[in-house]
């Protein structure tokens, strides 16, 4: 039955193509405009308050975002957060009580020293999201990735998460919002009408600012990036020997980039523009990748793992056509930026592969997507035993999901490990430094990039830590296709190595620390 | 319609979705297509835009008989699915627009 080369043009019925003067199946009375699904009508204005009540409905379903608090928008350019972008500001410029009622500010990261563009492409690129950002009114953030050099360490710290309140305190704040509006009083943006403080958010902040390296102020990043940043950027990616995972890095980068961002400038809470057909194909995809165990965050409304900073994806519910049609009929400007996928070949990435994948199944079946959405909306974290024991769940370095790979000897994970270490060959016998890479039992040399045989090289003054046992599954094998695992921006690195240093020091001092006892 | 002489007027265009980056980045392209007996169809429209109009990569656009899947069609502002799709027939004045969905969000 599912043969690769199987027709089915024979067996299933073709549905009957609908005719121009089909009826809107809304209202009835004006003529259709565009389906949607698998064959809703609609015409202009019935597609128009569907959309935008869309919008409304996911962010009151979920009651995440309280009222007066700042919100970042990661917007890309592209049509889906372009939308999201509209969405927000018209929902925000109405004087109906059901307006949004949150502080909006506009974060773009500029990946043109990643993807092979030139200087005078990117600036133009910049000039046209400006001129579109500047039209919205809200505070706009430009951050170039180079920027990623000049991170603090901070930024892969999962900070506690700031106290969230339940239903009947989201009501509550709604209300008192709403009375201190009518009184006309406080302004969206004072710190007393805020429902609850945010004690760890400004501690947070306050720690972002006082670290000793370089915070960007990226409000003021008008002018480029240095040429040395850029052809450390630049040597980063050309040491990815797959676009696989070079794709998979620069999101991580970019996700980091605008962490700090919201951290810096003290917004609560980052929205994604991830359209519902993007999160079908990513949920896919990470599947292949090796995310699985992280499948929930990544693709669900709420992502809490950096802790204070939560992002939420409120377009996940459209579908990609209903995205272009929505911009194309009422006019939302998007500015298109090629990325590191542009025009390659259908096989050349796991994450394009998946994407050709699902796109061309939408065609035949229509309800592809929307399967893999409701199933993705079914999934949850489920918490390892082992998490009970350690006191804080030990967390990716890069993409700050707990560690799958703790797991016990008798799982697939370790039979590819054990696999790995037979099929290589055997290291040299020079000695590592001592207080070189930190071998834990099992591991090999080949995570810590060098390509020759042993342990980071003993030539090279600075120390290269081994990042393997500090990754997930999925990282581990981005990084094991980067060939230079020292060009990586210095935040990883330190970071890395006062990781492994503290959990060096845990385990001689492991039989003196009180075990908690389990409740 | 079937007159011989009666030359068609379309604009094709390619919204800012990178679609017009396989047609040298001109988005907007008034079309005249030589007169025939018969109505122009889609289908024959596609067929004429990859002789005269793409300029590489025509896997990208074009898949078999019709668009690449993930690439949408709108004829005058509507869902081409609406008119048939491969065998609406071409009227004066058309407005054909080609939006890529595969890149952006």
């Amino acid at each position: 039955m599912c043969e690769i080369d199987e027709n089915y043009g024979d067996i299933l019925e073709k549905s009957t193509i609908p005719c121009v003067s089909q009826m809107c199946m809304k209202c009835k009375s004006n003529s259709a405009a565009l389906i949607i699904r698998a064959g809703d009508a609609f015409c202009r204005g019935c597609f128009k308050e569907y959309f935008v009540h869309k919008f409304r409905a996911m962010l009151g379903k979920n009651r995440l975002i309280f009222p007066g608090e700042k919100v970042l928008l990661a917007v890309s350019g592209g049509p889906a957060s372009s939308s999201m972008l509209a969405q927000v500001q018209q929902g925000l410029s109405q004087d109906t009580p059901k307006k949004l009622r949150f502080v909006p500010g506009i974060v773009y990261i500029d990946e043109g020293g990643a993807t092979g563009q030139s200087m005078e492409e990117r600036q133009m690129a910049i000039a046209q999201l400006k001129s579109i950002f500047q039209a919205t009114g809200f505070p706009i953030h430009i951050v170039h990735l180079e920027q990623v050099f000049s991170l603090p360490g901070s930024v892969l710290e999962a900070a506690s998460p700031t106290p969230t309140g339940t239903d009947g305190s989201y009501k509550g704040a709604v209300d008192q919002y709403i009375r201190k509006g009518s009184t006309g009083g406080a302004g969206p943006s004072e710190e007393p009408t805020q429902p609850r403080g945010h004690p760890v958010l400004d501690v947070q902040q306050h720690l972002a600012q006082l670290s000793t390296m370089e915070v960007p102020s990226s409000q003021h990043s008008q002018e480029m990036p240095s040429s040395q940043q850029s052809q450390a950027l630049e040597m980063l990616f050309s040491s990815v020997r797959t676009l696989t995972a070079r794709e998979d890095l620069l999101m991580t980068l970019r996700h980091h980039l605008i962490v700090h961002t919201a951290r810096t400038q003290s917004y609560a809470k980052v929205m994604m523009g991830d359209s519902c057909s993007r999160l079908a194909v990513k949920l896919l995809g990470n599947i292949a990748l090796g995310r699985g165990a992280s499948l929930a965050t990544d693709t669900g409304f709420s992502d809490p793992r950096h802790g204070d900073i939560m992002l939420v994806r409120p377009m996940r519910d459209y579908t990609s056509k209903e995205i272009a049609f929505y911009n194309r009929m009422f006019g939302v400007a998007s500015v298109f930026i090629p990325s590191l996928d542009t025009k390659v070949s259908e096989k050349a990435s796991i994450q394009h592969l998946t994407e050709s994948f699902v796109t061309r199944l939408q065609t035949d079946f229509p309800s592809t997507v929307s399967t893999i959405y409701r199933t993705s909306e079914k999934l949850q974290t489920a918490c390892g035993p082992q998490d009970r024991d350690a006191g804080l769940t030990a967390r990716c370095l890069l993409c700050m999901c707990p560690l799958d790979t703790t797991s016990d000897k008798s799982s697939a994970f370790h039979a590819t490990l054990v696999s790995e270490k037979l099929s290589q060959k055997l290291p040299s016998e020079a000695a590592p430094p001592k207080q070189g890479c930190l071998s834990s039992t099992g591991r090999q040399g080949k995570d810590c990039g060098a390509l020759t045989d042993g342990c980071c090289s003993s030539d090279r003054t600075g120390r290269v830590p081994e990042l393997g046992s500090l990754l997930c599954y999925s990282c581990r094998l981005t990084i094991k296709d980067t060939a230079a695992v020292d060009s990586l921006p210095p935040y990883i690195l330190t970071e890395a190595t006062r990781r492994m240093q503290r959990s060096q020091m845990r385990e001689e001092i492991a039989e003196f620390l009180l075990e908690e006892d389990d409740g | 319609m079937g007159a011989l002489g009666f030359m068609s007027y379309f604009l094709v265009s390619f919204s800012r979705g990178g679609a017009e980056l396989l047609f040298a980045g001109v988005r907007n392209h008034q079309v005249t297509l030589p007169s025939q007996s018969q109505p122009w169809t889609m289908k024959q429209l596609l067929v004429w835009i990859r002789a005269n109009l793409l300029k590489e990569r025509p896997e990208l656009f074009l898949q078999g008989d019709t668009v690449r899947p993930g690439i949408l069609v709108l004829i005058n502002d509507a869902d081409w699915e609406l008119m048939g799709e491969l065998s609406y027939l071409l009227q004066d004045q058309d407005n054909v627009v080609f939006i890529s969905t595969l890149h952006g969000g």
